[in-house]
């Protein structure tokens, strides 16, 4: 299974770049978690969405759902609402993870690895996130002053058990959302963020002792069944509002 | 080290670069002819692709029939013929047939009502993949991780809005399969913060070994 560069580039390449090759992904992965964020996701957002080009052989008769303007990154300001929405939530995680590990609540190697993982993934998402909205011409919002203390002070149990949750919440809240996205590489990037958070999701609910499915509709691996749910922003902020101060 | 000569396909192995779709398909129909024989690759090919570049939504789902189609195969037969597979491992592999089988019905029903007509399930073979529950496990991976990038790779070509978000609500599904396998196999839930997306030529190739007719 070797890993040959093919020479000549093909448009809109970064991204199966990235995909098909182990050093530029750990390149980006470490652009987009540093200081060169915003030029990282430059990449991922003008790659995303752009293979139409280099894969119909349909002779031009394929349109995109967008007006061609020649800009790929143009989205209106819906987008920029949803990715800060997502953004917020992805500060509510990543901060989450941050007080659990300081905390030194959670003894157990296994699980403070798996939080630590995850958590930086969250802080991934973040970064990503607000560069994304900034190079919408957005303004990224600032991150909620959380409230967690009552959760951590729970114990190792509790703690897993909410993470669980708020886990299958982003993964509802990033679905919930999808349909609303102009742009199809914000598109494609929230659903490559999506799944990772399902992900993360079905491996807490399995840490944290859940079955498949549970009694409430955030509980549970796969709590939907084979259908995931969708929530709203209303939904979504309501069950997040606990562990939000101001 | 019971799967050391399964041909599982690692993702990051493919490497299709500035071919049109079909030169990809006749370069991937030689390649596979030479191995399985021509004659039973021409029929997938021509199944999965039937309206080439012209149906839209109806080749995307079509396309995702088609994975679900083998992902369904392989834990019903896997639960049929895997010898020892038991606790947490059975468990998850009979709700992810569950699961997919469900996908299947649901598909075949989307195509129908956007005007289509769903491809047949094709003829699969998973090689020594049931031998063991281990080298059960590390295929099964394999599929469900290349689901999760098939769906995300697609998704945003897909015009219809209902149809978008039927695709997600999979594609979540997926993702939560692929981590349940992962914590089973004890490898990273996620190779990154990023899921990687890849484009149906690439599925095709991947999926390909696995499809006899």
């Amino acid at each position: 299974m070797e890993e040959t560069r093919l020479e000549a580039p093909r448009e809109g390449t970064a991204l199966g770049e990235i995909e098909r090759d182990a050093t530029s992904r750990k390149r980006f992965l470490k652009l987009v978690g540093g200081t060169g964020a915003a030029s990282a996701l430059a990449i991922l957002v003008a790659a995303c969405g752009d293979d139409e080009e280099t894969s119909g052989t349909t002779g031009g008769t394929e349109t995109t759902q967008e007006p061609s303007t020649g800009e790929s990154t143009q989205a209106d300001n819906g987008d920029v609402e949803i990715v800060n929405y997502a953004l917020t939530l992805e500060y509510l995680e990543a901060d989450f993870y941050q007080q659990v590990l300081d905390s030194g609540e959670i003894t157990d190697k296994a699980i403070a690895e798996a939080a630590k993982k995850i958590g930086m993934n969250e802080q991934e998402h973040v970064d990503a996130l607000k560069a994304t909205v900034e190079q919408l011409g957005g303004t990224p919002a600032t991150a909620p002053e959380t409230k967690f203390e009552d959760v951590i002070a729970g114990g190792p149990k509790m703690i897993l058990a909410t993470a669980a949750q708020v886990e299958n919440i982003g993964a509802a809240a990033y679905l919930g959302q999808a349909g609303n996205i102009k742009s199809p590489e914000i598109l494609a990037a929230a659903l490559s963020i999506h799944t990772v958070e399902a992900r993360h999701a079905a491996a807490l609910n399995q840490l944290a002792g859940n079955k498949f499915q549970g009694n409430d509709p955030v509980v549970g691996s796969i709590p939907d069944g084979a259908f995931a749910k969708p929530m709203t922003m209303e939904q979504v902020l309501k069950k997040v509002q606990p562990f939000i101060a101001a | 080290m019971p799967n050391q000569n399964l041909a599982v396909p690692e993702l990051a192995a493919i490497q299709i670069d500035g071919m049109t779709r079909s030169s990809f398909l006749m370069k991937s129909a030689l390649a596979a002819g030479a191995v399985y024989g021509t004659a039973t690759v021409g029929p997938f090919v021509k199944q999965a692709f039937a309206q080439e570049g012209g149906g839209g939504d109806v080749d995307i789902l079509n396309f995702a029939l088609t994975l679900e189609y083998l992902e369904a195969a392989y834990y019903d037969m896997g639960l049929k013929e895997v010898k020892g597979l038991k606790g947490d491992a059975k468990a998850v592999a009979e709700q992810l047939a569950k699961d997919e089988n469900e996908h299947v019905e649901f598909l075949m029903s989307a195509i129908s009502d956007a005007g289509g007509e769903p491809v047949k399930a094709p003829g699969v073979q998973f090689m020594d993949a049931f031998a063991s529950q281990d080298s059960f496990l590390k295929l099964a991976q394999t599929f469900e991780d290349t689901g999760v990038s098939a769906y995300n790779g697609a998704a945003p070509q897909i015009q219809s809005k209902d149809i978008l978000a039927a695709a997600g609500s999979i594609v979540q599904i997926e993702g939560r399969h692929a981590a349940l396998i992962r914590f089973l196999n004890g490898v990273d839930i996620t190779e990154g913060a990023f899921d990687k997306t890849l484009e149906m030529e690439e599925v095709l190739q991947a999926v390909q070994p696995f499809i006899t007719s």
